[in-house]
């Protein structure tokens, strides 16, 4: 974390406002995420994480301010823009929203299948490429009903990847999973995100693994952003925040203070 | 997704077995080729034409060579009906168009008897002899007045 | 509701009215999305044999089912008029200008109609249609097309073959049980049918239903609340909606064909 290359500005929400009939999500949601960095966006049940990553993605229009990718404001551009922007992204959904008619390769190929066009067999490496890097193989043929939370998750992953994304927005990727597959995703993630430049944007309510892993922390409260890195907020006096941060917060805030002595 | 190959083949199969049961229903059933290609038409005059509508058949010694295209009233306020027949029918000029019930309560269709001029019918031409429905309130009429029934 | 009886009268109709409006900007987009590439055959054939081919024993079947019962009901009616040999020509115009066309629709309806409803509501409440938004592919080309088109092709298809084996349902009566001439049952049969005015008549009823529970069903698994129990009132009310619209529709072509 420390003496790391200056960040520069991936995704920027800006005074964003939003709200659902009587339920103001949002009042005025400003914040920013660094490019090649993972950011962990976190926010107790309801506090708006997963429409954040629909905003960033152009699922959902908010009613008032900017989301910029890159410089490009996806709030009020033409669907075709958005369309255009989207490739440059990838999502992991919470359930991994594969298609289940569909194998795993016919899945992980489908963007290509789509949006480029490839032969069978060239589209077959890449898919057993990316697959590879998130640690499957075999799988293949098999449908989405049959394969484990965390093989279902690793195989959304890869379908994300397949384009060669700039951006990856992760919707809570660890719920449901076991401690070793938990691990397995946590690194992976930063596996992409140093080899590939990847900007990693993950909502999580799972504690330890986002203080792990994450460059910064974007905290949702109150319809508004609270932007630091992990030690900082650890460290940050305010009450709320550690309570929130629990008993991982209270350990990582007194490992940054014996850092800091040191 | 499971053998896509099998799987179009019975898609291909069921396809036909529909197209088949189309087919058969308009072509067996509802006896469209009797229209367009090869149909050519004479014209018959009735007093009375009964039940007889339009697409009844018309029947050489039972056997439906054509139907009734139109019914309509000509200027003597007599019924005018064209007949598209089989294209590869020869009638004399003399030949006579009757208006037959098949069955007891059946459906009413136009018999032709050929005639034995040498002369044959020209498309559009008229029918010199022509019968007319004939109906049970009327035959009884005349069996009580004592008339004879006969043609015109 | 607040307001007076007349005033959430008038909002259910205005309600209503946008409802419909909904639909018929959906079925636009499905029209436009026919048209525009890619073609989607894999996924065409693929439905086709969803709707079609899954549902050929039932109308079969019932078709014939349907047939026997006509057959039967038929002569014990036409035999007190001692036009018993017409039974051919009855069975076949109830069939051909009414029963095929309706009760294939119905029982489409019931079988493919729910089917596609379910399937598209499932995949919206499991975000996979979010997920095709993502990858920048239009779920409605991509999921729904294909599923409409589909249903409009097969309905035409299974109604004509509903109505042969009904045709051949009232022959089997006719002939083995009653002991009619086989030759006049067929005979009245194909006297009395004329293309235009029964045939034709069927087949546009057949298509317009399968147009219909194209649109409808996808309509509402596509707008389907994102959980189990949307889903299952969305199939319900897709089910509902689509077999009154076709009675609805049966009468009105029935009344203008005439004309």
């Amino acid at each position: 974390m420390q003496g790391s290359p200056p960040e520069e500005v991936h995704v920027e929400l800006e005074c964003v406002r939003l709200a659902f009939g009587e339920r103001e999500i949002f009042k005025d949601l400003s914040c920013q995420f660094a490019r090649a960095r993972i950011t962990v966006l976190m926010g107790g049940s309801g506090t708006g994480k997963s429409t954040v990553l629909r905003m960033i993605g152009g699922l959902q229009r908010p009613d008032s301010g900017q989301v910029r990718i890159a410089g490009d404001d996806v709030a009020s551009c033409p669907e075709a823009e958005v369309q255009r922007v989207r490739q440059r992204l990838g999502m992991l959904f919470q359930e991994g929203a594969l298609l289940d008619s569909m194998s795993v390769l016919e899945n992980v190929g489908l963007p290509l299948r789509e949006h480029r066009g490839l032969g069978e067999s060239e589209i077959r490496d890449a898919v057993h490429e990316r697959l590879a890097a998130v640690g499957l193989e075999g799988v293949d043929d098999l449908l989405p009903g049959e394969l484990s939370g965390g093989m279902l998750r690793r195989v959304a992953l890869a379908r994300a990847i397949i384009l060669d994304p700039e951006i990856v927005l992760c919707d809570e990727p660890f719920s449901g999973l076991d401690p070793p597959n938990v691990e397995r995703i946590e690194a992976l993630f930063s596996e992409l995100c140093r080899m590939r430049g990847l900007t990693l944007i993950v909502t999580s309510h799972h504690m330890a693994s986002s203080l792990r892993m994450s460059d910064q922390i974007v905290l949702l409260r109150q319809g508004r952003a609270l932007t630091g890195t992990p030690g900082s907020l650890a460290t940050s006096g305010d009450p709320e925040i550690a309570d929130f941060l629990g008993s991982d917060g209270a350990a990582l805030a007194r490992q940054v203070s014996a850092d800091v002595a040191t | 997704m499971q053998s896509s190959a099998t799987r179009d083949f019975i898609v291909g199969l069921f396809v036909l077995a529909g197209l088949l049961a189309v087919a058969y229903l308009s072509t067996v059933l509802g006896g469209l080729s009797y229209r367009g290609d090869g149909s050519f038409r004479l014209v018959a005059i009735f007093d009375d034409i009964g039940g007889l509508s339009q697409r009844s058949p018309v029947k050489i010694a039972g056997v439906k060579v054509g139907q009734v295209a139109e019914i309509a009233l000509d200027e003597d306020l007599r019924a005018r009906v064209a007949l598209d027949l089989d294209a590869r029918l020869e009638l004399p000029v003399d030949s006579s168009a009757a208006i037959r019930t098949a069955g007891l309560l059946g459906d009413q269709f136009v018999s032709l008897e050929p005639g034995a001029e040498d002369e044959l019918l020209a498309p559009g031409e008229f029918f010199t002899y022509t019968e007319s429905a004939l109906s049970l309130d009327k035959l009884v009429g005349r069996l009580v007045h004592g008339d004879a029934f006969g043609d015109e | 509701m607040s307001g007076t009886p007349l005033q959430r009268l008038g909002r259910n109709a205005s309600e209503w009215i946008e409802a419909l409006g909904q639909v018929m900007a959906f079925a636009g987009a499905i029209a436009s999305a026919i048209v525009r590439p890619p073609l989607r055959g894999r996924r065409l054939l693929r439905e086709i044999y969803d709707a079609g081919v899954l549902s050929i024993a039932l109308i079969c079947g019932a078709g014939f089912a349907v047939g026997m019962v006509l057959g039967l009901q038929g002569y014990t009616t036409l035999v007190r008029f001692g036009a018993q040999e017409s039974l051919g020509a009855v069975v076949g115009l109830v069939l051909i200008r009414e029963l095929g066309p309706v009760v294939t629709g119905l029982l489409v309806i019931g079988r493919a109609g729910s089917a596609t409803t379910a399937e598209i509501g499932a995949m919206v409440s499991t975000q996979q249609l979010d997920g095709l938004r993502m990858m920048s592919i239009d779920p409605l080309h991509f999921v729904v097309m294909p599923k409409a088109l589909a249903l409009l092709f097969v309905m035409p298809l299974l109604s004509s073959l509903f109505t042969v084996f009904g045709v051949f349902g009232g022959y089997v009566i006719g002939v083995q049980l009653v002991g009619l001439d086989g030759g006049s049952y067929m005979a009245s049969l194909e006297n009395a049918v004329d293309f235009r005015d029964d045939v034709l008549q069927s087949l546009v009823k057949a298509t317009v239903f399968g147009a219909l529970l194209g649109v409808i069903s996808t309509y509402r698994g596509y707008r389907s609340p994102p959980h189990a129990a949307g889903v299952s009132r969305s199939t319900t009310s897709a089910v509902v909606t689509a077999s009154v619209w076709l009675l609805l529709t049966d009468y009105l072509i029935t009344a203008f064909w005439g004309v």
